[in-house]
This record gives C-alpha cells, sequence and structure tokens, in this order.
C-alpha cells in the first residue's frame, strides 16, 4: 500500500478515508484534522490559555502533543483517581510525556486532596465507576480551569467516543444529552469553555499518532472500565464500521449537521433552572451539585 | 511467529507466511478496533508476516464514560 499524500510506503490504512498513509504524512493528517475541527468548531483563538485534560492514555498525550504543535498556549491537568496501579502508572507516562516536551503539568490526587478515592468512592455513593470518574472530572477541571485563568478546558474525546456517547443516547432517547452533545460547550453558569479537538480522529489513528511519535502512553485499559456499556457500544460500531467503512463518522457529524439543533431547546431549558450549588458554588440543578454529594458520602463512609 | 495481544495480555503462536488481514480475520480480530506493529513499526492490512516475526496486536478502543 501506497500513502496517499507522497506515494511512499505505507504504514497505516485508513478504510473511512479510502487512504494509506506513510509515518510522516499520517502526522500531517492527524494535526491537519485538528486544526480543522478547531476552525470549523471555533474552539479556540490563538492567544487564549488552555488546559488540557490528561490521563495518560493515548488520546490526551497526543491531544496536548498536537495541540503543543500548532502552537497553542497549553498546561496539562492531570487528575489522579486512586485506582491502584493504573493511576501509579497513568501518572508516571504523564509525568513523562510533560518531562520531555518541557510543557506545564498541574496535578490533581482525588485521595490526597480530597479525600476519597474512585473505588471507594463510587461504592459509597451508589454510583457505577465510570459515573464517579467522569463526575469528578467534569467538576474538577472546570474548577482548575476557573482557578488558573484558562480560557478553555481541551479534553481528548475522539470520534469513536462521541459516537458510543451519540449511540447510547439515542438508543435511550436521551434529549437533554443529546442537546448537550457538541464539539464545544459554551462558557457560562461559572463553566469555561469546553472542547473536543480530536472529533475528526478515530482511537485508532490516535494510538498510531503515539506510537509514530513515540509517545508512550498506557496501554492497559482502566480496570473499573472493564465491561461498562460505552465499550459494548464501541464494539458494536466497529462491527458495523468494519462492513461499511465511514459509517461511525457519518452517524456523528449527520447528527451534527442535521439533527442537534432539534434537542437544544431541552438543552437549553434544563441550563437555564441551574443555580448555584450551596456548597461549592457550581451550577446544578438541585440544591448540592453532584460532585459535592459524592464528595460528601464518600468522605462519610471513610471516616 | 510469535504474536503478543494486550487487555489481557497473551501470546500465541502463529505460523507464517500470512497476511495481516488474513491474521486478524483468523483470530476473530475487528481491524477497526487493532493496530497491527511489527518490530516497533506499524504495518499495513497487506503485510505478510514471516515466521520469525514478532508481532503486536494492540487494541485501540478504551476508555469508560459516564
Amino acid at each position: 500500500m501506497k500513502c496517499r499524500r507522497c506515494k511512499g510506503p505505507a504504514v497505516i490504512e485508513l478504510r473511512r478515508h479510502n487512504a494509506g498513509f506513510c509515518g510522516d504524512c499520517f502526522v500531517h493528517h492527524c494535526r491537519e484534522q485538528v486544526r480543522r475541527a478547531i476552525d470549523e468548531h471555533r474552539m479556540m483563538a490563538a492567544g487564549e490559555r488552555v488546559l488540557v485534560a490528561v490521563s495518560g492514555g493515548k488520546d490526551s498525550l497526543a491531544l496536548w502533543d498536537i495541540l503543543i504543535e500548532l502552537g497553542y498556549s497549553v498546561d496539562g491537568l492531570y487528575l489522579g483517581l486512586g485506582i491502584g496501579e493504573y493511576s501509579a502508572s497513568s501518572g508516571d507516562h504523564t509525568r513523562a510525556f510533560a518531562a520531555r516536551r518541557g510543557a506545564h503539568l498541574i496535578e490533581i490526587d482525588l485521595p490526597t486532596d480530597l479525600g476519597f478515592d474512585i473505588p471507594n468512592g463510587s461504592r459509597a455513593a451508589k454510583r457505577v465507576p465510570c459515573s464517579a470518574c467522569g463526575l469528578s472530572k467534569r467538576h474538577l477541571f472546570n474548577q482548575a480551569a476557573v482557578d488558573g485563568g484558562y480560557d478553555v478546558v481541551a479534553t481528548g474525546h475522539n470520534l469513536d467516543d462521541e459516537a458510543a456517547v451519540l449511540f447510547g443516547n439515542v438508543l435511550r432517547w436521551n434529549i437533554e444529552y443529546l442537546g448537550r452533545q457538541l464539539p464545544v460547550l459554551a462558557a457560562g453558569l461559572g463553566f469555561v469553555r469546553k472542547v473536543k479537538p480530536l472529533v475528526r480522529l478515530g482511537e485508532r489513528e490516535m494510538a498510531a499518532y503515539c506510537i509514530l511519535r513515540g509517545i508512550d502512553y498506557i496501554v492497559e485499559e482502566c480496570p473499573m472500565a472493564e465491561g461498562n456499556r460505552h465499550l459494548a457500544y464501541k464494539e458494536a460500531l466497529n462491527d458495523i464500521e468494519e462492513r461499511s467503512p465511514g459509517a461511525k463518522a457519518a452517524f456523528y457529524f449527520e447528527f451534527l449537521e442535521k439533527a442537534s439543533h432539534l434537542f437544544q431547546a431541552t438543552a437549553d431549558a434544563t441550563r437555564a433552572e441551574l443555580r448555584p450549588c450551596s456548597s461549592c458554588g457550581s451550577a446544578t440543578p438541585g440544591d448540592t451539585c453532584a460532585f459535592c454529594k459524592l464528595r460528601a458520602r464518600a468522605g462519610a463512609a471513610s471516616s | 511467529m510469535r504474536v503478543l495481544l494486550r487487555n489481557p495480555r497473551r501470546e500465541l503462536e502463529v505460523p507464517g507466511p500470512v497476511a495481516v488481514h488474513a491474521l486478524l480475520e483468523r483470530l476473530a480480530i475487528n481491524r477497526e478496533s487493532v493496530l497491527v506493529i511489527r518490530s516497533d513499526t506499524l504495518v499495513t492490512g497487506d503485510a505478510v508476516l514471516q515466521d520469525d516475526d514478532v508481532v503486536e496486536i494492540r487494541q485501540v478502543i478504551s476508555g469508560g464514560a459516564a
């Protein structure tokens, strides 16, 4: 197979694009896809301060690398989840990348700084671990961005992540979530703007980018994620993709173009009802935000 | 050839020569969910793997989501 761009030997085939790429041209392709996503969705402007949420995995480290290469002012934020060896290793991978790139890394450790970890906290709060983890990340990334004066939080959600979330939301016709499933969530109500610059790239592309760039990411899957619904949706979508290359991209981008706006009113109405959490001040539909409830239940269980 | 798989980590012995596509089909692995790496280098589906190759089939699906 030949590289579509330079006609040299290809190292990766992207059936969705009906193309192969050599290493250098593939790296160029990834950067161009991110540049295009940022421009198309007006994610961030030159000079803005960007905080990228990093986990030590392929997506977030690749995103950090690409944003640095594109010339953005970008720092990293790593959240230690207290998941045993997995957290120790993911932290090591993140610190090694930051040191190699000479990039600034902010760290928050759930057990040390907040008094709970994901395995015990999720159990105490009667949440599945991925739910407690996602909730903690959303809250703490936003808080760190506000505290640090950042203009935007960038996350490593890729095309497969977005297609899988969309698949789950459609299966349940979760109108409110469908209305919020956008590559950019505007700032307001105490929330910093959130962006997903990897939406034009799949997981396979992100792993390949890391390998070709020599980025040592944590390959092992989080032990808490094993068997979760999100992974099952990804497998189902990949079964479709194998028979019909481009199906995932069509599913997600056609949703954004043709259907997303149909759900905006519901999402906007829900957002309009938010008020400050009585404990931390974050916007919430109730008296106390979900993160403060999680923290209180986890703290009570450990004391 | 020696084939390394992860999540969970395990090793298989597979006779070569065999094309990457055929190897994945034989192992019932979806080619959209993996990368194939030979001696630290990515290889495409039409590459032919030899009997003395060491190959990693790396899963790329990851992540929990709330």
